[in-house]
């Protein structure tokens, strides 16, 4: 008996209160949505192969890779750990029977399934053309697209993460199991509330920013629009007020995950842990005194340009941290390599590329040369890709026994984590060398000296879809003849592996009681050395 | 906040299947149940304080660009019905106070009346609010909808304004700005007024379930969470009246 098996028929899923059945209704829906994405980036990355715009139009390439970046950000990258992992992971760890408010978590759902249902109607009734930043006054006065049923479609979105951020919170602080001291709790929780906190306090911001943006474009009034007296900079300031902490929302889970990866499979405890923890707060902190490195070109004042580019450098600090330390629990560990850690891997190394180019992209002399180019596209595809994606399927692979009850084939998920790291690379590093040549993303056409290197790109691309599409065989393959997982099949400290697999409705017999520090493996031989006699 | 919660947590564990019948199965105790969701209420509020400030920060940007239009769009308001609203509120919280009051104590009449009062002070805002919307759409002042700005390039033209205030005529350009003020009028008290209607929504419900004596059986959270939400709804009105209403109405 399991969360999977205590109830059957499409009913118990869809009312379902459990944690668990959420976390796979979620799963199934951002793979759906992750593969549209794809398919629009696919269409991208196809036209770009020859320097005329001859596969599509202009304007049907502006609303391809807008509708790329809306779907990837909204309905993918902000909900893909939190919501998948997070929620079936995050209860178990800190020792509860669910999260602190399971209706709201099942309405978190229903309202993303709105919002992309909203999402496919804005791309089934012609799609929207502003980019994903939705910039004034372009998507308030000069675009007939659909940007109020995208806008609305983010909107809900929004909400949907907030209650998820929400939920994260109360559970962490009213939930935890007896002993599950705010220090023993595992880094994932760490960076899931430190997330939280940037959800609940950030998306309403974009939330409001989008109200106005239809109400604009419905009365005609000028908030935004500088011809009829509003203030373009205005928007910029509330969009990014939310969407540059987004990407610490997008970024933070992937490293949570990455933590417990690595300390699982070095079989050390974290090095330096409380720093690993504080530094995920101090990442939210800064998070939100960094947006205006977004605008160093749309005329603020070079002294508030000055101080976001300190900032900028200082927000670098705390990740580094994280990288050290990750890199310190390998050193001496007893490092084995599958699958997740092979993600692990390629996330540490493109993660840092990522995150340097951003400092880069920060210094305000190199940002006037560099924004607008494919720099920042490589740039944030480094980060977003090479690292939320690498972490999510790393954790994927990490918690597809625990969720499932079953193993994926080893060899060849490792075979898939190596052509996505390959893959990966082939696609986005060209577009750094053509962005310091100058090459200026959002356009269909470019001239005819770019065309080697935005081949690569393609070739790249066309090896990363291969990349994406094995774990959906394979891991569908698994569910019916992957190997009997057990409990803890890769010895891992977590409560989350101290119970079967899959998990009880309730996630444990009874409330575990935390009477050790995290990642102690000291503990796991313990308990081992105890169970032996009672099975003879 | 971090160890009081494991103390609760083990104290528990002895009666672990005597529970009241409104404990959700995932709470170890009431206690934990109570103090979860209301600690949720509170993060949300916190969300909602952040939804109205990005409001709030348009405001201030065009306050300080378009300062003569928003003084005199400021006019165009009227204190006696500003005022009576925030006064219709503000009791509006005190009974809702009370209501929170009887739930504790288990009074279920006192609760049933409170709540009682309290909706129809809610409908009694709404219904204020709409009788100055209306005169808005008279006077042409809502914006993208026919919106005139006579009453501000000829204020004589508005003889009961202009006797109060006798404001000097605003150039076109100035004038046209007062349609930003409006837009923010209508967009800070319409966010305002969808809270209102959410929450005058829940009271009704919560009226029917109050006189079956679904609150004062003891598990009064409902109530008590309701009512942050309605000091909140308040307290945002609070904000809005002074900056809408008040400041700068005589220079």
């Amino acid at each position: 008996m399991n969360y999977l098996s205590k109830e059957k028929g499409l009913l118990s899923w869809l009312l379902t209160g459990d944690h668990k059945r959420i976390a796979i209704l979620y799963l199934i829906s951002i793979t759906f949505f992750f593969f549209i994405g794809g398919a629009l980036a696919g269409l991208i990355r196809l036209e770009l192969l020859t320097p005329q715009p001859d596969l599509m139009a202009a304007d049907t390439y502006n609303k391809v890779f807008s509708m790329h970046g809306i779907i990837m950000v909204f309905l993918f990258l902000v909900p893909s750990v939190p919501a998948t992992i997070g929620n079936f992971c995050l209860p178990m760890m800190v020792g509860a029977k669910d999260l602190a408010l399971p209706k709201i978590n099942l309405l978190s759902w229903y309202l993303y399934v709105a919002a992309g249902v909203l999402m496919l109607y804005t791309m089934i009734a012609g799609g929207v053309d502003t980019g994903w930043t939705f910039t004034t006054p372009l998507s308030t006065h000069y675009l007939n697209s659909h940007v109020i049923s995208a806008g609305m479609a983010a909107f809900i979105a929004g909400f949907s993460s907030i209650f998820t951020g929400l939920n994260f919170i109360v559970t962490t602080h009213k939930m935890r199991a007896p002993g599950m001291t705010w220090f023993r709790l595992p880094l994932f929780v760490w960076s899931h509330y430190a997330a939280s906190i940037l959800m609940i306090l950030g998306t309403p911001v974009l939330a409001i920013s989008l109200v106005l943006i239809m109400l604009e474009r419905v009365a005609g009034i000028g908030v935004f629009d500088p011809a009829k007296g509003g203030d373009p900079l205005l928007f910029q300031h509330l969009f990014w007020f939310y969407s540059h902490p987004a990407v610490y929302i997008m970024i933070l889970p992937g490293m949570g995950v990455i933590s417990e990866v690595v300390s699982t499979f070095a079989r050390k405890r974290v090095f330096g842990y409380t720093a690993v923890a504080f530094s995920s707060v101090a990442i939210a902190v800064f998070a939100f005194f960094v947006w205006e490195h977004h605008m160093f070109i749309m005329g603020v004042s070079n002294y508030s340009t000055l101080v976001f580019s300190l900032l900028t450098m200082l927000v670098a600090v705390p990740s580094a941290i994280k990288i050290f330390n990750w890199t310190f629990t390998l050193y001496q560990g007893s490092i084995t390599f599958e699958t997740p850690m092979l993600y692990a891997f390629g996330f540490m190394g493109l993660f840092t590329i990522g995150g340097l180019t951003g400092v880069f992209l920060g210094t305000t002399g190199a940002d006037i040369h560099l924004t607008e180019t494919y720099f920042i596209v490589a740039h944030f595809h480094f980060v977003m890709v090479g690292g939320m994606l690498m972490a999510f399927l790393s954790g994927i692979h990490f918690w597809w026994p625990k969720m499932t009850g079953r193993m994926y084939p080893e060899k060849i998920s490792q075979l898939a984590a190596l052509i996505t790291f390959l893959g990966f690379n082939l696609t986005f590093f060209p577009q750094f060398i053509l962005g310091m040549m100058g090459m200026p993303r959002r356009y269909a056409a470019y001239p005819p000296e770019f065309q080697t290197l935005n081949v690569f790109s393609t070739a790249g691309a066309t090896v990363l879809g291969v990349g994406y599409l094995l774990p959906i065989l394979y891991l569908t393959w698994s569910l019916k003849y992957g190997e009997i997982a057990g409990g803890n099949p890769w010895q891992a400290t977590g409560l989350e592996w101290q119970t079967q697999s899959p998990p009880l409705t309730e996630n444990f017999p009874e409330i575990p009681i935390m009477d050790h520090e995290a990642y102690d493996y000291e503990w796991l031989e313990r308990q081992r050395e105890k169970e032996v006699p009672s099975v003879g | 906040m971090s160890d009081s919660q494991v103390i609760v947590h083990g104290a528990e564990k002895a009666g672990h299947h005597e529970h009241p019948s409104y404990q959700r199965h995932h709470f170890e105790t009431t206690a934990q149940q109570f103090d979860a969701t209301n600690f949720a209420m509170w993060i949300f509020l916190l969300t909602e304080i952040m939804f109205f400030g990005g409001l709030f920060m348009a405001y201030l940007i065009f306050r300080n660009w378009y300062y003569p239009a928003f003084v005199e769009g400021s006019h165009q308001l009227s204190m006696f019905w500003g005022t009576m609203n925030t006064t219709v509120l503000i009791v509006s919280s005190f009974t809702m106070a009370m209501g929170v009051w009887c739930a504790e104590k288990k009074l279920k009449n006192g609760l049933v009346w409170s709540l009682i009062l309290t909706f129809l002070l809610g409908l009694g805002f709404l219904g204020i609010k709409s009788i100055e919307w209306t005169e808005k759409v008279e006077k042409h002042h809502v914006p993208g909808f026919h919106y005139s700005i006579q009453a501000f390039t000829n204020p004589a033209s508005d003889p009961e304004v202009y006797k109060e205030y006798h404001d000097n005529p605003l150039p076109p350009d100035m004038a046209a700005h007062t349609q930003v003020y409006f837009f923010l009028y209508f967009a800070m008290t319409g966010m305002h007024a969808l809270h209102m209607v959410i929450g005058v929504g829940i009271l009704a419900v919560m009226i029917f379930l109050a006189r079956a004596g679904a609150y004062t059986n003891g598990h009064f959270t409902f109530v008590e969470n309701f009512g942050l939400y309605w000091h909140f709804v308040d307290i945002i009105w609070i904000f809005l009246y002074p900056l809408l209403y008040l400041i700068s109405r005589h220079t």
